[in-house]
């Protein structure tokens, strides 16, 4: 009996180490990490041929330009992305050039996943704000394009009710939305007046969508002087107006407690008069001819306010080839594929010169509107390492409050329970 | 059928081979033929479950420059003062109270249903298990269309009740979002749990049952004298297996109501996982995980030995 444990335990190890031998095995493949002369890039829009074409040209460029390095493209779908950065980060497996979602730029360059960038400062204040991923007071990532969010609403639905169309140098105060809605109700033309697009489950959503609203009323995430607490500002008397407020919203019956699975398509359907999306859907909104309208979000009293920052470019801190990842960076920011992003997809040119040459983003332009609106009241999501905790927090309770619970509980309990967290991570480094 | 396996010759006594192989060589094929399943639960199971106990007394995080180390008991201080940990826990009892009962008992049904030699039984054995063999996400997405305010179950509804009740937005109102999913969970994995049964059923003798109709019993009779106690082993793997099941209810809640509205669906396991991935807190995630494998390993002890052989 011993003997044959001894036997089949030995056999069990060799088996392990042969299958551990494997495992490495794979490993030891090209890297990517600018050694050789091969420069692995990342990208999450696997799922967006529009977008990733453009990569695939600016790369093929690159490549064609000079000959000591060869850049790679790896594709991912962009629901796996974030997991497959961590999971590569930890094994010291990173590519040299990679994308990240604007808000968690500062907790990879925290985490020391990320290298700052040199661009020439000349390039870099040519940039819309809101394409450039700031950490500590240095530039960690730099975005192609920018999204925007947008009332969008059926102009028509304004007129009949006598309602004031707003501009982006005019926007709505609060009295004059609240009005609207009221008028556009009673016209009884529409079963929603505003359609918030609580339909979509993901956290991101929740945080990009709403937040606004809530630094529009004058609160905030989180405490942006310290960042080390977020009490007072996730939690405080402007909050508790805004979590009262966006109640409201479906309590009197304005807006749906839970959308359709696509917001915009009740909308061009005549379900709702306005609903609150991105810029992503101002493709769909041409089938609506002259009656469909962008309009920016109301002044709710410490002005109008949109989330911005969207995916942008960053190179790795265990890149070997830092020198030539920067010559790409520098490289794919000529105007011309800055615009070529905004020609293939519906997103916001970087750059006035790559707004120049894309067509519809001139002054005066039928896309201009994105453009302005998002130069005039974009706000960055908190810069700070934790985000992903301040994020998955307030689109938890942004969901409660929407289901109807006490907005003053609710706010409290995520001031506590960020509180909380941040304390266990040291304040992330603040 | 039953008979049959009752009479089949037993490999022993089929393959009595004249030269033995040694007991070395023997040893060596039974090591080679249980290593794939030894590799495999030591890489996916012990070492992530050892992990989960370290990681569960550290700060460790997913992503953070900051070293990891131990910090005692805080993770657990943190973790039963936390209310929604609470809340989930709660949730998750009250899923495995109404589904392991319900669950078992319909599987029974249904197993006696189609144990009948009647013609066309198999249409049903299939149909009842199709659901288990569909992927439970993929369940998930079109029961949360059916439960939409506009879905398939309240058109149903308004239909055969002549427009007199009016469904709900099930997975958006408080009060039945754990129900909807309790519904449709118990509808998904019925099937598995009947064909459970099944097996048991026939392995019942059916000379037992010759002797009970030559005793002139009735069917209730029948069935709380013969099958009832034939079924004794089959019961307590499936309470134990399905009370596992609904204690880790994850799937459907990720993808239904993501553990709302108002954390009305929130359970252990799905908590663990937000935690852990999304708020990328990784030891406490670990202590949530370790409060749950307590949590579990004393259910199942606790039935352990109430099922136990009192011989």
């Amino acid at each position: 009996m011993i003997r044959l444990f001894g036997t089949a335990a030995r056999a069990t190890v060799l088996a392990a180490t042969a299958g551990a031998l494997l495992l490495a095995g794979c490993g030891t493949a090209e890297t990517g990490d600018g050694r050789g002369g091969t420069l692995t890039l990342w990208t999450h829009n696997a799922g967006n041929p529009a977008e990733l074409g453009v990569v695939q040209q600016i790369v093929k460029d690159f490549n064609a330009s000079q000959n000591k390095y060869t850049v790679k493209i790896q594709a991912f779908p962009q629901a796996s992305y974030n997991d497959s950065v961590a999971a590569a980060a930890t094994a010291k497996k990173l590519p040299c050039i990679l994308d990240s979602d604007a808000p968690n730029v500062p907790n990879w360059a925290f985490a020391g996943y990320l290298a700052p960038l040199t661009l020439p400062q000349a390039m870099v204040d040519k940039q819309l704000k809101s394409t450039l991923g700031l950490y500590e007071g240095k530039l960690y990532s730099i975005g192609y394009y920018d999204a925007a969010l947008a009332l969008f609403a059926h102009k028509s639905a304004l007129v009949d009710a006598g309602v004031r169309v707003p501009t982006v140098d005019q926007p709505w105060t609060e009295a004059e939305f609240n009005t609207a809605l009221q008028k556009i109700k009673a016209d009884g033309k529409y079963p929603y007046a505003l359609d918030l697009g609580t339909g979509d489950s993901g956290i991101e959503w929740w945080t990009y969508a709403y937040s606004p609203f809530l630094q529009s009323f004058g609160g905030d995430l989180t405490d942006r002087e310290s960042y080390k607490t977020s009490d007072g500002a996730i939690n405080g008397a402007a909050a508790i107006k805004w979590a009262s407020w966006l109640q409201s919203l479906v309590k009197d019956g304005y807006s749906p407690a839970r959308s359709g699975t696509d917001a915009f398509a009740d909308f061009v359907n005549g379900k709702s008069a306005m609903v609150w999306s991105g810029i992503w859907n101002s493709g769909n909104l041409s089938k609506l001819g002259a009656d469909g309208v962008a309009l920016p979000p109301p002044d709710l009293g410490a002005g109008p306010k949109i989330g911005g920052g969207s995916w942008q470019w960053a190179i790795s801190s265990s890149c070997k080839a830092k020198g030539a990842a920067q010559e790409y960076l520098k490289f794919s920011l000529a105007p011309k594929y800055l615009a070529q992003f905004a020609k293939k997809q519906d997103v916001i040119p970087a750059t006035e010169q790559a707004a120049e040459l894309a067509p519809g983003w001139e002054p005066g332009g039928p896309k201009r509107f994105f453009l302005d609106e998002s130069k005039k009241y974009a706000e960055l999501r908190p810069p700070t390492p934790g985000y992903p905790y301040l994020t998955t927090t307030f689109a938890k309770a942004t969901q409660d409050i929407v289901a109807g619970a006490d907005p003053a509980k609710t706010l409290n309990q995520a001031a506590k329970d960020i509180d909380l967290d941040m304390k266990f991570n040291n304040y992330y480094g603040f | 059928m039953a008979t049959q396996t009752r009479h089949r010759p037993t490999a022993i006594e089929v393959s009595p081979k004249p030269e033995l192989p040694t007991k070395r060589t023997e040893a060596r094929n039974g090591a080679l033929m249980v290593s794939p399943a030894v590799v495999l639960l030591l890489v996916f199971f012990l070492v992530p479950v050892l992990l989960c106990f370290i990681l569960a007394f550290t700060n460790a995080r997913l992503v953070s420059p900051e070293p990891t180390r131990f910090i005692g008991l805080d993770n657990f201080s943190r973790l039963f003062q936390d209310p929604l940990f609470w809340k989930s826990l709660r949730n998750t009892f009250y899923f495995a109270i109404v589904v392991v009962p319900l669950q078992s008992a319909f599987a029974l049904v249904l197993a006696l249903l189609v144990n009948s030699q009647h013609k066309g039984t198999n249409i049903f054995r299939t149909l009842y298990f199709i659901p288990v063999v569909t992927s439970i996400v993929v369940v998930s997405i079109l029961w949360r269309f059916m439960y939409q305010p506009e879905g398939l179950v309240n058109q149903l509804l308004q239909t055969v009740s002549f427009n007199t009740i009016q469904g709900t937005d099930w997975l958006n109102n408080q009060s039945t979002a754990m129900p909807a999913i309790m519904f449709m969970s118990i509808w998904q994995a019925v099937g598995f749990h009947m064909v459970i049964w099944l097996s048991g059923l026939q392995t019942i003798s059916a000379e037992l049952y010759e002797a009970a109709d030559l005793d002139g019993t009735n069917r209730w009779e029948k069935f709380r004298y013969v099958t009832w106690p034939g079924l004794r082993a089959t019961r307590t793997f499936i309470l134990v297996t399905i009370t596992i099941a609904a204690l880790s209810l994850f799937a459907q809640i990720n993808v239904m109501t993501n553990g709302g509205p108002r954390d009305a669906t929130s359970t252990v396991v799905f908590q663990a996982v937000r935690v852990g991935y999304q708020q990328q807190a990784t030891a406490y995630a670990s202590a949530i995980s370790l409060a749950f494998f307590v949590l579990v390993l004393t259910v199942s002890l606790v039935q352990r030995y109430l099922t136990r052989d009192k011989d």
